[in-house]
């Protein structure tokens, strides 16, 4: 049963069951994305989305948000079928979502300014995230003048100022180069562990997967369904840029990767 | 971006022996001393050749001017006044109609754009008026205007408004649309109301947009002015031309295209200026070139 009470440790933050999305193309066709498709979020859990490019990892995670609705099955968030945009999910994009027009702390500032909170109030918590995420200095820069790992860190700030109890993220990293990519992992490691919101985290890059999450969910090609589930046994905290000399971290990757290996050749 | 590699160039800048660096900065200047050598020689020949053809009596100078006949002109209407009064008090009506109706115009025509871009069902309704009432050549509403409030000023001020709306909306409206689907959804997520969207994320997307429109907009206004002067007034620099043309004053009809082309420079100046205070958050990929 849904209840509206907040839920104990290791309970279901997140529920899609047996959940298919169809879509009608322009030319009137229509196209299933996702068929069949169960995934279980718990309290506090990292869950990794993995799948092919364009196989409906981005569709799963807009079901969770509401801003798409399932042609069949059941999605529940936080104890409730889901029916708009709850002020508990933070969600981080793939493309730079930054105000251009705003610098670094009015783009931190916005969401507590949405929620009605006062400018002064505001402005000392986004302080706060902006010292926390290592941008210190360049509250006055407007993201143009950032790098692109520097903008990320904004967005963190952004969506983190908000205390979300889901946090929803779609290849976030996708567009860094490898370094900065690495230390942007352990920078949201380390924010994560401090806050316990529950997070979906949407990406091609099974190692990023592996590295960043308990449970790794692994998708097939369009429709996209559940091919595998993994859990993730590695210690925390982990720390991505030694993680992957692991022993355990190599032999899951081997693991997963003559998993999808038929798929992959397929697909190639 | 920008000031990273900004910041690389002059490094490399640094380590250059000095000869090359100064070979450099000649070959700019004399390059930039080309450009302004062309920039006179061609309003020198240009001007020059007029003045000669009028003087040779290759062009009739009763119909066409010389640049020394209209020149002469400005300086009786700067010293002495015009046939109607003072030009300063010419100037002063025309720009107060121009302004009038370009701040009223582009107003609604930002309001316009923006509550028809947000709205699709209304957008999609009304754009086939829209794109009617656009395609009427609306100079001819000036008649109707001056029938209806007048030989004074409001009948120059509408004509003038109804010129900015349109292009202002135009610009308002695309601006709206292209506005960031990922801006408008981060700040869905961060907490904002349809009305917060509005004025926080879509507002100042359409920002730029609006502003590059104001810059043709202002020269519009000034058309709507002088032609509503043109078809019935009592002072303004459209019944100045107007006069010179019923005086057969060919200078004259000139002098009042130079000083409206003044006005026009100075309010493109002012927008500018206004333009870069605005939109400092942009990269300076649009760097000052002139």
């Amino acid at each position: 049963m849904p209840s509206t009470e907040p839920a104990p440790a290791g309970a279901p933050i997140i529920e899609l069951r047996r959940v298919s999305r169809q879509f009608v193309t322009p030319d009137g066709r229509s196209l299933l994305a996702l068929r069949d498709f169960d995934l279980t979020v718990r309290r506090g859990q990292f869950v990794a989305i993995v799948g092919p490019t364009g196989c409906g990892k981005s569709t799963t995670l807009n079901l969770i948000t509401g801003l798409a609705r399932p042609t069949t099955g059941e999605v529940e968030v936080l104890g409730r079928p889901v029916d708009r945009i709850d002020p508990r999910v933070g969600f981080v994009f793939q493309s730079d979502a930054l105000f251009p027009w705003r610098n670094v702390l009015d783009n931190v500032t916005a969401g507590p300014r949405f929620r009605g909170r006062t400018r002064s109030d505001a402005e000392a918590a986004a302080r706060d995230w902006i010292e926390r995420v290592g941008l210190a200095g360049f509250e006055h820069h407007y993201p143009h003048q950032l790098s692109g790992g520097m903008r990320k860190r904004c967005a963190l700030a952004q969506t983190f100022i908000n205390g979300p109890e889901v946090l929803l993220m779609d290849e976030p990293f996708s567009a860094l180069d490898v370094q900065t990519r690495v230390v942007m992992q352990d920078e949201l490691l380390r924010l994560w562990e401090s806050t316990g919101a529950s997070v979906v985290f949407v990406t091609h890059d099974i190692e990023e997967a592996i590295g960043l999450a308990d449970r790794v969910y692994v998708l097939t090609a369009r429709p996209a369904t559940v091919k595998a589930v993994y859990d993730i046994d590695l210690p925390r905290p982990r720390v991505l840029s030694e993680i992957r000399y692991d022993e355990r971290f190599v032999a899951i990757s081997r693991v997963i990767w003559n998993d999808l290996r038929r798929d992959a050749i397929a697909l190639a | 971006m920008t000031s990273s590699s900004q910041a690389l160039d002059a490094g490399v800048a640094a380590k250059l022996p000095d000869d090359v660096e100064q070979a450099a900065a000649r070959a700019l200047r004399r390059y930039r001393g080309k450009v302004r050598f062309w920039r006179v020689a061609i309003i020198v020949v240009v001007l020059g050749a007029w003045e000669i053809a009028g003087r040779t009596g290759a062009i009739d100078p009763f119909f066409f001017a010389m640049p020394s006949s209209i020149a002469a002109k400005l300086r009786v209407w700067l010293t002495v006044g015009t046939p109607i009064g003072s030009i300063y008090a010419q100037v002063w009506v025309t720009l107060q109609e121009s302004i009038l109706g370009f701040v009223i115009g582009s107003v609604l025509g930002v309001i316009a754009g923006i509550v028809l871009g947000r709205n699709r069902t209304l957008s999609d309704v009304l754009t086939i008026y829209v794109r009617i009432a656009n395609s009427v050549p609306r100079v001819v509403l000036g008649s109707i205007f001056v029938i209806a409030f007048g030989l004074g000023m409001a009948s120059k001020v509408a004509l003038a408004v109804v010129m900015v709306f349109f292009i202002v909306f135009a610009n308002a409206f695309q601006g709206v649309r292209e506005a960031d689907r990922a801006l408008i959804s981060n700040a869905r997520f961060l907490g904002a109301s349809p009305l917060q969207v509005t004025t926080s994320v879509v507002i100042p997307s359409a920002m730029s947009w609006i502003l590059a429109s104001l810059h043709i907009s202002f020269s519009f206004a000034l058309v709507g002015a002088v032609v509503g002067e043109f078809l019935g007034s009592r002072q303004g620099i459209g019944l100045l031309i107007a006069t010179a043309q019923g005086l057969f004053d060919a200078p004259g009809v000139f002098a009042a295209m130079i000083v409206l082309g003044a006005i026009a420079l100075g309010a493109d100046a002012v927008l500018t200026a206004a333009e870069r205070r605005l939109l400092v958050w942009r990269p300076a990929a649009t760097a000052d070139r002139w």
